[in-house]
């Protein structure tokens, strides 16, 4: 091993005047990290029923300038779509992300809704992707890289548009992290995990907020009541 | 890095007498403060988040040596690199190292105090490779070659007016007589002309909020995507990160990551918070396909263990700065390194040294408000009053100082001649000063009565009013 990795562990366990841990103090550790306790959850995001999970989802999320729609049931998202693209004065032009879910959406239904599938390209100006799980806590989407969920989508375009079920909506990041271990259990570790609250935003000219600084200026979600199990794209 | 600690008096005067960084300051004075106050009064847990973050950093950094090794096996496993770096030097050798190995001529940069505290920018050009930073307050202060201001908004000395001018110096290719009087325009702008950057960087180079030992991961937060654009879209993404960085679980993440922002910027989450762990997999279309870890001690080993070892729990989050009297009245800049007010008045010393940096734990009201915002519950005041001790003990401080200090304890010791002395004293200050109830000047406290009165005493001391009271009750 290298010469400044041996350092700079030993100058830490100089420190402490010891040497590497023992093994039943290593073995406690590594136990602790395994079962990775949760910490104190704020009240806010402990143990809500769904009704109020998804008010709070909504009340945060709008609250960090994303805007939220509320659909009965999937089956209405293109129509959901085409709408909103009109009603921001946006072209029919989508790039969605090559998800099944997103895939088995009635697309026909909006003939004049020009979609093109994969990772998003310089130009792109609105995005469509699903989501793996919501927070309500901070109003939260909780994004993971794949094939079938490029991350270029999260960040690249102007107008950012992301599928919610409603089951989807857990209460705190403890919550999002069960579900990413139980993933990533199945499908291995994801590259990326993105934690989006609102759109892209600065105050770095005299603390002035503006939005749109570098990733997209809007985030519209769309929060499909329809049940569905959380954790699932 | 460190610039000019040593002329921090002057760099300071220079500052109160700026009206246009004064400007600049009165607006984050007030803005700053009121948006943390509102957002911890939401979370109703924020005391007992920070004790709780306080215990878990403290562990973690007992353990600092196996969650390291831990960290490392992880980022390997997941197919990237950790690069160990003792001092500035070998970081900035590693990340040249690794641009070499991929040809990169540009490289897209994530803000980062890591690579501003070893003055990467610079060392990247002199290897000809061009460092585009761009978050926005980072590429209006490289635009203008100036170092940051602040930990979170490096470009907080300045009003839209100068940024708008380095834009129309910077930007020639756009038509001169165009409006860029308002923010809006301003980032736009640089939305614009950045965008390009972003996609034909050959690497890019981000810091991180924390490192995840139980995966592996590196986890950064923003609000503009910068980051995530940095480290999505070239080929290779370079993380910088100091030893201290490292977090146990997502879980001990999570708990700090509460405090993080509500203390920052008073925001309930940062718009971007994102975990990135080794390179692109199989069948992804889009990320890196290397992801490299420069890991930095850079001085830190050294105060395990110590008196300073508290500076570690440090998250950045700059509420020390932002409710500082010294800070907020004389801006960044006057503290001559990348690391200013009450978090780099203690980190500074450590990093540059005492010598170059002795100024800066004396650059202190002892007011005490940055221990009383900090989210992990640094005791700011406390480490400035230890380096304090280190300068006269060392000898650092001037000579007549240090005569004055001992003159001072000869009579503090001896009570016998203390009081007598101390009460002659008062006397006469209030026999020449009593009309006036106020001194202009004093003879040897120039350097005090130079920017204010000094009150007149009156006639008695402390300690005769204490006895006559205790007498009379």
């Amino acid at each position: 091993m290298s010469e400044p990795r041996e350092e700079i562990l030993g100058a830490i366990r100089r420190a402490f005047k010891r040497g590497a841990l023992a093994a039943e103090a290593a073995g406690e550790l590594s136990r602790r990290l395994a079962a990775h306790p949760r910490n104190p959850v704020p009240q806010r995001a402990a143990a809500l029923e769904e009704e109020d999970r998804l008010r709070l989802f909504v009340a945060m999320a709008e609250e960090a300038d994303a805007r939220v729609s509320q659909l009965d049931s999937l089956d209405a998202v293109p129509a959901a779509v085409a709408e909103y693209l009109a009603r921001e004065n946006l072209p029919a032009e989508i790039v969605m992300a090559p998800d099944p879910m997103l895939e088995a959406l009635p697309w026909k239904r909006e003939p004049l809704l020009a979609i093109r599938r994969g990772r998003a390209e310089a130009g792109d100006a609105v995005s469509l992707t699903p989501a793996f799980a919501a927070i309500a806590e901070t109003g939260t989407l909780m994004l993971i890289s794949g094939a079938e969920t490029p991350t270029s989508l999260n960040f690249l375009p102007d107008t950012h548009i992301v599928v919610v079920a409603a089951r989807q909506v857990v209460a705190s990041y403890e919550e999002g992290f069960d579900l990413l271990r139980a993933a990533a259990a199945e499908k291995g570790w994801p590259r990326t995990v993105n934690f989006v609250t609102g759109p892209s935003r600065t105050a770095d000219i005299e603390q002035t907020i503006e939005l749109g600084a570098h990733g997209p200026r809007r985030l519209h979600i769309i929060l499909v009541g329809e049940r569905e199990p959380a954790g699932k794209k | 890095m460190l610039l000019n600690s040593r002329d921090f008096p002057a760099n300071a005067r220079e500052g109160l007498g700026n009206p246009t960084l004064q400007k600049a300051l009165s607006m984050a004075r007030t803005g700053f403060p009121e948006k943390r106050a509102r957002a911890i009064e939401r979370l109703p847990e924020f005391e007992s988040l920070r004790e709780k973050a306080r215990a878990i950093k403290e562990a973690t950094l007992a353990n600092l040596d196996f969650y390291l090794e831990t960290y490392e096996n992880k980022v390997l496993a997941a197919g990237g690199k950790v690069h160990w770096a003792r001092s500035a030097s070998e970081a900035r050798e590693a990340v040249l190292a690794i641009c070499r190995s991929v040809g990169a001529k540009t490289v897209t940069k994530g803000k980062s105090m890591v690579a501003e505290e070893v003055g990467l920018n610079p060392f990247l050009e002199e290897n000809g490779i061009t460092p585009i930073e761009t978050d926005l307050g980072e590429y209006i202060i490289q635009l203008r070659r100036e170092p940051p201001s602040h930990i979170i908004a490096p470009a907080i000395h300045l009003v839209k007016e100068e940024v708008a001018q380095s834009f129309r110096e910077a930007h020639r290719e756009l038509p001169p007589q165009r409006p860029l009087s308002e923010a809006r325009q301003l980032c736009d702008e640089a939305r614009a002309v950045l965008r390009p950057r972003f996609l034909a960087a050959d690497a890019g180079i981000t810091g991180a909020n924390f490192l995840v030992a139980e995966t592996g991961s590196s986890l950064i937060v923003t609000n503009e995507g910068n980051g995530d654009l940095t480290q999505l879209l070239p080929r290779v993404h370079i993380v910088m990160a100091s030893i201290e960085k490292l977090v146990p679980t997502l879980e001990d993440a999570a708990t700090l990551l509460r405090l993080l922002a509500r203390s920052a910027t008073g925001q309930e989450f940062s718009a971007y918070t994102t975990l990135s762990t080794g390179p692109r997999r199989e069948g992804d279309e889009d990320g890196p396909e290397a992801y490299h870890v420069v890991l930095l001690d850079n001085g830190r080993s050294a105060l395990l263990g110590g008196e300073f070892e508290d500076i570690l729990r440090c998250i950045r989050c700059a509420a020390c700065l932002n409710h500082c009297p010294v800070y907020t009245a004389v801006g960044g800049h006057a503290y001559g390194t990348v690391y200013p007010g009450p978090m780099g008045a203690v980190l500074s010393p450590a990093l540059f040294g005492l010598e170059e940096c002795a100024h800066l734990p004396n650059a202190s009201t002892f007011c005490g408000r940055c221990e009383a915002v900090c989210p992990m519950q640094i005791p700011l005041p406390k480490m400035m009053r230890g380096w304090r001790e280190r300068e006269f003990t060392q000898k650092k401080a001037p000579a007549v100082a240090r005569a004055a200090l001992r003159l001072w304890a000869f009579f503090a010791l001896r009570p016998g001649l203390y009081h007598p002395f101390a009460r002659i004293v008062a006397r006469a200050l209030f026999a020449a000063g009593a009309r006036r109830g106020r001194f202009r000047s004093l003879l040897f406290h120039s350097g005090w009565t130079a920017v204010r009165d000094l009150p007149a005493p009156e006639g008695r001391t402390f300690h005769h009013l204490w006895a006559k009271r205790r007498k009379g009750a």
